[in-house]
Order: structure tokens, then sequence, then C-alpha cells
């Protein structure tokens, strides 16, 4: 294998332990809702909230890079640019996300300084890691641009599918530099942290996981390049058509003037529209090559990306973004609802498409079945349906007794968090987190353990038509 | 036929992206405008010398603040520039802390403990006044926010998370200062309603 695939690989593998680090702070997190005392002064709420989201965000970021890094020699016919310094920069970023992991763990937090925000941490959502370690990501980010855009410049051709990704890289990187600013009106932070949130996580990663899967359908189904790429184009135009003024529904309270009500919910309101084209994609797809693989569950995670982006982040999200119920909806368990699915559906299941893909090849499988992947995408997708059911049951009941009725104050808070069908939703989020976490044991033994048995043979790549 | 060329659907996918974004920079200006503070939305920092209710507006059909009278934080009024130093350090607690990790601003966090947009304005804290011994609700917020474990609210106890009394009030100063911002109405209902269980 290329050194590039081989990089890939180390990528994949870390991205799928930590994916485990996000599965088990998950479940912590959940604790905390059914007995607030667990680790009260030891480990608080946010502490295992901090692991559970910062992970979720370095497990897909390592899974997108694994994932390019494992198509690029394919899609260019030589190794990365730059691959001697992703080399490096692999085990810099493994060890820099392990010593952040520690300082939450172990410090927790510091004084009201900037100190505090370059060593400890910074306390903005999803970017709480200190400003060392994110000049650290911004390092890796940028090193990983330059391999897709170099690495297209010195090898003087460029396909459809790579050029999108190049040209995605610029917002890619620059965006990512909102994780470093400490802004005191709160108002105007909020105003740019949601273009690092949205255009960096609901843009530029769905535009990326574009790429990936059009790469993976080709290697997968054998689609022809021609097909792929003018449906690429379509997500292209229909992702940042509507979602560059869909985020305009994340200004709806934080200050900002009335027009994003309208603006926002008018586009958000499209933004189902690319995930729904994907889905028929993926079923035209499937059709015309009757379901015919030599790997079913790479094909099975890329049909599942599919449905679970547009019922996740498509469906879902449009359940909360008018302005006239996300008044009710927004800051309860609902957004968390939405939130789980979506990334799940988006992202997660992409990511672990391709875990196959390299797998068949890595390990020279002439097909890719089992019983155990069976279990490990039924566990994992009704695991995470169940407690995405159960945090909308929990945020209507907080919609309707908190804000609506209650007057959203810390009485009505209470109120919400202790009404029955909360309670009960909690109860029923951490079953099926207990569920979605037996389907990621079943998914690492299955990575572990699948075709090392059988003989090896030599496979042909499957070549996309013309 | 043209579409089934990708070229047909390249030009339309950087026309459309090249068409939003301009209007996202200039919805952007306008926007950083009003929130800027001394802006449409948002006023200046020197409003936590004065009183901050929350009404109802028929006019528009939301609640939004209203700014009345004088009535210094700690009783004592601050300048532009103390004003903006409070509003500075009180952030900074913030973020060291990781509030929004277990509450949330603006609805945006982590949905553990309650929204703190307008926690200056919380009728709670009347009952708190009398619970710390405090003289006031600043004063009552303060020594909350310095010994959260000694007066819990409920079984979601905040953690004591070594807050100094110069954090305690730069924290204060700042949520005074937050519940002043039009937030368009957000959230609804705010201390209008009371709750029976």
């Amino acid at each position: 294998m290329s050194r590039s695939k081989n990089l890939a690989v180390k990528y994949l593998i870390a991205a799928v332990l930590f994916f485990g680090v996000m599965t088990l702070s998950g479940l912590l997190a959940a604790t905390y809702y059914i007995n607030p005392e667990f680790l009260f002064g030891l480990l608080h709420f946010s502490i295992a909230k901090i692991l559970h989201i910062d992970t979720m965000i370095i497990w897909l970021l390592m899974g997108f890079m694994g994932a390019v890094y494992w198509f690029l020699p394919d899609e260019f016919g030589r190794e990365p640019v730059g691959i001697w310094a992703a080399e490096i920069l692999f085990w810099v970023f493994v060890a820099a996300v392990l010593a952040v992991a520690a300082i939450f763990v172990f410090v927790q937090w510091g004084p009201g300084t900037e100190t505090t925000l370059w060593l400890f941490q910074q306390g903005r959502k999803y970017v709480e890691a200190p400003r060392w370690a994110a000049i650290g990501v911004a390092l890796v980010m940028l090193v990983f641009a330059w391999n897709v855009v170099g690495t297209a410049m010195q090898a003087r051709r460029i396909t459809g599918v790579m050029a999108v990704m190049s040209v995605n890289m610029v917002p890619l990187v620059l965006l990512y530099l909102i994780a470093f600013p400490n802004i005191s009106n709160m108002a105007v932070d909020l105003y740019w942290w949601w273009w690092l949130v949205h255009l960096w996580v609901e843009a530029t990663w769905e535009i990326l996981i574009g790429c990936i899967m059009a790469l993976a359908m080709m290697k997968l189904l054998g689609t022809s390049r021609q097909i792929v790429e003018g449906w690429l184009y379509i997500e292209v135009a229909l992702v940042l058509g509507t979602g560059i003024l869909g985020l305009g529904h994340h200004y709806f309270w934080i200050g900002t003037p009335d027009y994003w009500l309208g603006i926002g919910g008018f586009f958000s309101a499209l933004e189902p529209l690319p995930l729904l084209g994907m889905v028929v994609h993926a079923i035209y797809d499937a059709g015309v090559h009757r379901m015919k693989t030599t790997n079913r569950p790479a094909f099975c995670w890329a049909l599942a990306e599919a449905f679970g982006n547009f019922l996740g982040a498509g469906v879902f999200g449009f359940m909360i973004t008018l302005p006239q119920l996300n008044l009710f909806a927004h800051g309860t368990q609902w957004t968390v609802s939405h939130g789980h699915f979506a990334f799940w559906g988006a992202y997660a299941c992409g990511i672990l498409s391709v875990c196959y893909i390299a797998l068949q090849e890595q390990r020279r499988l002439a097909t890719v079945d089992s019983s155990s992947w069976v279990w490990a995408f039924i566990l994992l997708n009704g695991g995470l349906i169940g407690m995405a059911g159960s945090l909308l049951v929990a945020g209507m009941a907080q919609a309707f007794f908190e804000r609506a009725i209650g007057g959203s104050t810390l009485e009505a808070f209470i109120a919400g968090q202790e009404n029955p069908w909360f309670v009960i939703s909690m109860y029923s989020r951490f079953g099926f987190g207990l569920v979605f976490a037996a389907g990621y044991l079943a998914l690492a033994w299955n990575l572990l353990t699948l075709g090392r048995r059988e003989a090896t043979i030599s496979i042909r790549p499957v070549v996309p038509a013309e | 036929m043209q579409y089934e060329d990708p070229n047909c659907w390249r030009a339309g996918a950087i026309s459309t992206t090249v068409v939003m974004a301009i209007v996202l920079v200039m919805l952007t200006i306008d926007s950083l405008d009003a929130i800027n503070p001394g802006g449409s939305h948002v006023p200046p920092y020197t409003v936590i010398n004065r009183h901050i209710e929350y009404a109802h507006n028929s006019k528009l059909g939301r609640d939004m603040p209203v700014i009345g009278s004088d009535e210094p934080l700690f009783g004592k009024s601050v300048t532009d520039t103390e004003a903006a130093a409070l509003i500075e350090q009180g952030k900074l607690v913030i973020q060291s802390r990781a509030c929004i990790d277990c509450h949330t601003f603006m609805g945006n966090g982590a949905y553990y403990a309650p929204d703190l947009t307008k926690a200056w304005l919380d009728p709670a804290w009347d009952a708190w006044i009398a619970i710390t011994g405090a003289e006031s609700r600043e004063e009552a917020m303060a020594r909350f926010l310095m010994a959260p474990e000694q007066y819990a609210t409920w079984q979601r106890k905040m953690p004591d998370l070594g807050i100094s009394r110069d954090e305690a009030v730069a924290t204060v100063a700042y949520l005074k200062w937050l519940s002043s911002i039009d937030t368009n109405g957000f959230p609804i209902h705010f201390g209008r309603i009371k709750v029976s269980k």
C-alpha cells in the first residue's frame, strides 16, 4: 500500500478509537440526568459534556482525513506532496488530543484570565480546547489542505470531485480560525461562533462528506464519474444555496435584527432539499446496480448516510427551524435530538462506510460480509434512533411545560426537568445509549477480526464507468 | 442534453454560492452594526447602571427589555471604561469555568442547567436575597456564585468553581448587561407566568 493509504489507516483507527471515547463520555453525561449526585465534586457534567462533543468533532475530523488520504493516491496517481509532514502531524495530533483530554479531566478550569484560555480551555462550545491545541488543529488542517491542493497542482490533473474538495479546503481552514478570538460581547461572539459551527460543520463538512461519498460510490458500485460529478455539483449548489443564508436560523434569538427570522426561516426550511437529493441519488445508484456489491457493510453504511442525513439533519432539523416553533423548542432537548441524529446520519455513517472500503483493500478481501457487521449496524442505528426519539419527547415536554406554559424562568426550567415525560425520556435515552455502546463494541470487534481467518486474494479495484 | 453535462451544474453551483455569499456579507455588516454595544439591539455596557425590566410590547407582539431609571450595580455607578472592564472580566469568568457546558446563553449551550439570557431578571432571586442574607439582588447573586454548594437550588447542584469576589461581581455585571439585549422575544413569557406544580 502507498504511504498515503497507510496514513489513512492510522487516521481511521484513531477515529474509531475516539468514537469509543465519545460513546463512553456520552453515557457518562446521560448518567448525570438520572443521578445528579454521580461523581459530584470529582468530575462534573460539564467535563463529560465537553469530552463527548469535542471527541465527536475530533473523530469525525480524523475520519474525514483518513478517507481523503485513502482516496488521494487513486485520484491523482501519486503520493500527496506533503505526506511526510502529514505522517509527523498525525502523531502530534493524537498526542495533543490525549493531552487536552487529560487537562479537561484533571485540571477542569482555571481563573478568569487569558492564560486559562491559552493553557486549559476556552469555554466555547465545541471549541473548548485551549488555544495551544487549537493552533495544532489548525496546523494539521493546513497540511491536510496543502496535501489536497498541492498534490492536484503537482499532478497537473484534477477531477471534478477533487476540484470541489480543493476549493472547499479554503473555507475549511479559514473558518476554523474563529476558534481563537475572545470576544466580550456575547451577541457578536455567538454571531461569529455560528459561522464556525454552521458554515464549518454544516456547509464545508457537508461538501467534504459529499466528495468522500462520491468517491465511495464509484469504488463500491462502479458508478460513472460523470453521473457522480453531476450530482455533486447539484448538491453543492443546493447545500450552499440554502445553507449559507440558512445560517440565519441560528440568528433568531442572539440579539441580531429581526429580519433574520424571515431569512433564516425561509432558507433553512429549504435545507432538506439537497439531503433529499442524496437519498434519490443513493436509491438510483443502488437500483441501477441491483444492490450488487462486493462490500455489503460499506454499501449499507453509505445508504445509512444518505437516509440518516435526510432524516436527522433534514427532517428533524426542519421540525424546529421555523421561528414560530423555534421560539419554544430552542435550547431544549429537542435541539439535542436533532443534533444526535444529524451528526450520526450526515457524517458518522459515511466514515464507517469508508472504514470498510479501506479494510477490504488493506486485507485483500474479495468480498466483505459477515453476521457481526449486521449486529453492529442494527445496534448502532437502533440505539441512535432510540436516543434521538427519547430526546425528542423530552424536548417537546420542555417546550410545552417550561416555555409555553411555564414562563422560562428557573422555576419553569425545574418544572420542565421534573416533568414525568422528561424524566422517563432520560431513562429511555440512557437505555438506548447502552444499546448504542453495545453496537460500538460489535463494530470494533468486527473491524478488528473481519477477514482475518480467510485466505487473502488479489482483488481488482472496481473501475468507474466513463 | 445540456443538463447531462456536469459543467452545466458546476456553473450553477459556483454562481449560487457567490450570490449567497455576497448577500451574507451585506447582512453581516448590517447585523454587526446592530449588535455592537450601543447598536439598535444591544445597549452600551453602562446599561448596568440602569434599572432593566422585560415586558411585552403589544405593538411588536413580543417581549423585550425596557431600560428604566438609574439603579447602579452594588450601589456604585461605573464609567464607560469601568463597565467595559467588568464585561470583559465577566466573559473571561464565563469562559474559564465553561459555564456554557452546563447552562445555555441565548439558548445555546448544554441544556443541563437553566438558560442565563435573562437570569438577572429571574424572580427566583427574591428568595435568594433571604436565603443568602443579602440586601440586594446583585449581592445575593455574588454570594451564590462564590458558594453555590452552600445555597443549592435543587437536586442538580452547581459545583464550587472557585469564583473569587471580583470574578463574581464581574459575572453579575455581565448577566445584568446580557438581560438588556433585545433577543426578539426569547425566552418567551419570561417571568410572566407563575408555575404551578
